[in-house]
């Protein structure tokens, strides 16, 4: 009976364990080792030590991909965050229709990027999509959206005459068309966390503040925002996290990351060095990148939590 | 009255921001429902109307294409009643062309076209077949896993339950491409198993089932060892039955997970007969990007099962993916 109690929970715990082990753990452990090797797929692999890191950090398309991913969770992060908290609060207060707003919002997210990414490739469209259609309602020239690849606050002060190159003239307009279609599929999640962290909040430290008269505005930044502090931190490490992984949007939106590389994504960017090109080691390295940039990232955000408030 | 503007105003915003959420979704269903030609020349946006152009010669109607416009003569197609064109490029008086509008005309058959023209019933069978033994896999693996972690003691749980988790913070991206490696040495390129097996162990369900099974009472424990329920049993006869929120929850996270899955099922399998809804609508964008209105049918098609389960099961969904978002 006592040797049977000891094997039997590992009996549990095996079938999941095995799966983990075979299909995540020595994946993970390979990517490591396959990024010193120069592998194609049908050859056999030839160890290289580090030079597929050296490669990369003298490799300009590697930079600008990771200069564009950084403009995407630069403006995507905050920009959900913001909109997603506003919609909360706005549908907190409300009684009828709540649920309706609720179903809305979260539509974009359950469907498939696949479908919506289309469906926003379309809507970009110069002649026959919808944004310009729309502009043309009031009166806004149509824009080139996707294949553009000016920057769009250098298209934006070059109407002042000030002239911004590289990095500072910003995202691409196609990038930033990615980023609108991002903030937009991801948004009726955040919406629905923050709904949840809104709800628990006690009524009582606003009934206590309308007695002692403070504005509506006041309440939210002295009360609100400190009070679903957890919950802001929780969505920033998350859409961090997964808008570093952005794929689906370039591959089925953009001409391989084009106009002129300016919407190719780290992640579109592995997937094309290991399948395209069938530079498996170069690729493992980028991964690799890739990783140690969103640990240390979430270990960095992780060392906000302390000015959280539980 | 202060409170009045107020709340008029919140809903104001409200349904500004709700239909920029759907709108992509309307337009999608009305271009799909629009012939590819009213499309192009943007006759209408958001409701299909069918126009078309006639030749009136005072006593009598003749259905034409318009073809060009050169002051007072136009070039016109006169057309059949079947809309074969009987005549080509012949030049009538502009003035007696007329446009007639016909409003609405939804043109339900771009679907069975948009169906028809690749072989969405395969990626359609192969999506259900791979969502459902995933599933399958996945109600086997974690609440086994999770009934262990939960309340049994055995040496390396703490370790095994955190190497667990910390795999759940490896995003697909950085395996992708190992994995691929990895199947291409068993032989498992191009293979059902190749989409199903790997997802068949889910960490963030394992973690629901875990976290359910610790708030079940030990006196419900106590009182079935005392009839002499086995430990399985316990599992079996206890503990699942007492799970069906977390059941239907973990279902539904991989229902909607699996249909929607793209870039595994992308890079893992070749051979169009494997392809998954996802991956041939992909395909489908690159061959048929001019056939915008059938592009559109097929964009709805494939939404309309998840929407389906969304709409049926939509508290439930919200409530689930607001609870995974709070800490505990």
């Amino acid at each position: 009976m006592k040797t049977k109690w000891k094997i039997s929970p590992y009996l549990y715990v095996l079938p999941a364990l095995f799966l983990l082990l075979a299909f995540r753990l020595i994946p993970i452990v390979m990517s490591f080792v396959i990024s010193f090797f120069d592998w194609s797929l049908k050859g056999t692999g030839k160890f290289i030590g580090l030079m597929n890191y050296a490669n990369m950090l003298k490799d300009d398309v590697f930079w600008q991909s990771m200069g564009n991913t950084l403009w995407l969770v630069i403006i995507v992060v905050p920009a959900s965050i913001i909109f997603s908290l506003l919609f909360a609060v706005l549908l907190n207060n409300i009684k009828a229709l709540k649920g309706l707003f609720r179903t809305v919002y979260f539509m974009p997210y359950v469907t498939s990027l696949v479908a919506v990414s289309i469906v926003w490739k379309l809507m970009f469209n110069e002649q026959t999509g919808l944004m310009n259609i729309l502009l043309s309602y009031v009166g806004i020239a149509p824009q080139k959206w996707l294949s553009e690849s000016r920057g769009i606050f250098q298209m934006l002060f070059s109407g002042l005459g000030i002239n911004l190159k590289g990095w500072i003239g910003g995202p691409s307009q196609a990038l930033f068309s990615i980023i609108i279609m991002t903030v937009w599929k991801g948004l009726g999640y955040n919406t629905i966390i923050y709904l949840a962290g809104l709800q628990n909040i006690s009524k009582v430290y606003y009934e206590a503040a309308e007695i002692d008269g403070a504005s509506k505005t006041r309440q939210f930044f002295k009360i609100t925002l400190p009070l679903v502090s957890p919950t802001t931190f929780y969505v920033l490490i998350m859409t961090t996290i997964v808008t570093f992984q952005t794929f689906s949007q370039v591959y089925l939106m953009t001409d391989k990351g084009g106009p002129l590389n300016t919407t190719k994504l780290i992640v579109y960017y592995i997937y094309e060095k290991g399948f395209d090109t069938l530079e498996m080691g170069y690729a493992s390295a980028v991964a690799l990148a890739l990783f140690i940039i969103i640990l240390g990232l979430t270990i960095y955000q992780k060392r906000l939590e302390k000015y959280v408030n539980y | 009255m202060g409170e009045t503007i107020r709340m008029t105003l919140i809903y104001i915003v409200l349904i500004i921001c709700g239909l920029a959420m759907i709108i992509p979704f309307l337009w999608m269903l009305s271009t799909s429902l629009m012939t590819q030609s009213e499309f192009n020349k943007q006759e209408s946006v958001f409701i299909p109307k069918e126009t078309y152009y006639v030749w009136d010669k005072g006593n009598q109607q003749q259905k034409i294409i318009l073809v060009q416009e050169k002051g007072k003569i136009s070039v016109v197609h006169i057309l059949n009643n079947d809309n074969k064109i009987i005549e080509e490029y012949k030049e009538v008086p502009s003035a007696q062309v007329k446009k007639i509008t016909k409003v609405p005309s939804f043109h339900w058959d771009n679907y069975i076209k948009a169906f028809n023209k690749v072989p969405f019933a395969i990626y359609f069978k192969n999506t259900i077949l791979v969502s459902l033994f995933t599933l399958l896999g996945v109600l086997i693996t974690s609440p086994l896993a999770a009934y262990a972690f939960a309340r049994m003691e055995f040496f390396g749980r703490d370790f095994l339950f955190y190497l667990f988790l910390s795999m759940m913070m490896v995003p697909e991206p950085i395996y992708l491409v190992s994995s691929y490696v990895l199947l291409d040495k068993i032989s498992w390129l191009d293979t059902y198993q190749a989409l199903i097996v790997p997802w068949c162990v889910n960490i963030f369900t394992i973690f629901l089932f875990r976290q359910h099974f610790k708030s079940l009472p030990q006196e419900l424990f106590d009182a079935a060892a005392i009839d002499g329920c086995s430990t399985f049993g316990m599992l079996w006869r206890i503990m699942l039955p007492l799970s069906k929120p977390v059941i239907a929850t973990a279902s539904i996270f991989s229902l909607i997970g699996s249909w929607n899955s793209f870039m595994w099922p992308l890079v893992m399998t070749n051979r169009p007969e494997l392809r998954v809804l996802q991956v041939g609508l992909s395909y489908f964008n690159q061959e048929a990007s001019t056939q915008t209105t059938l592009l559109m049918a097929a964009s709805t098609f494939s939404i309309v099962p998840i929407l389906i389960l969304f709409f049926m099961a939509q508290k439930q969904i919200i409530a689930s993916y607001a609870k995974a978002g709070l800490k505990d």
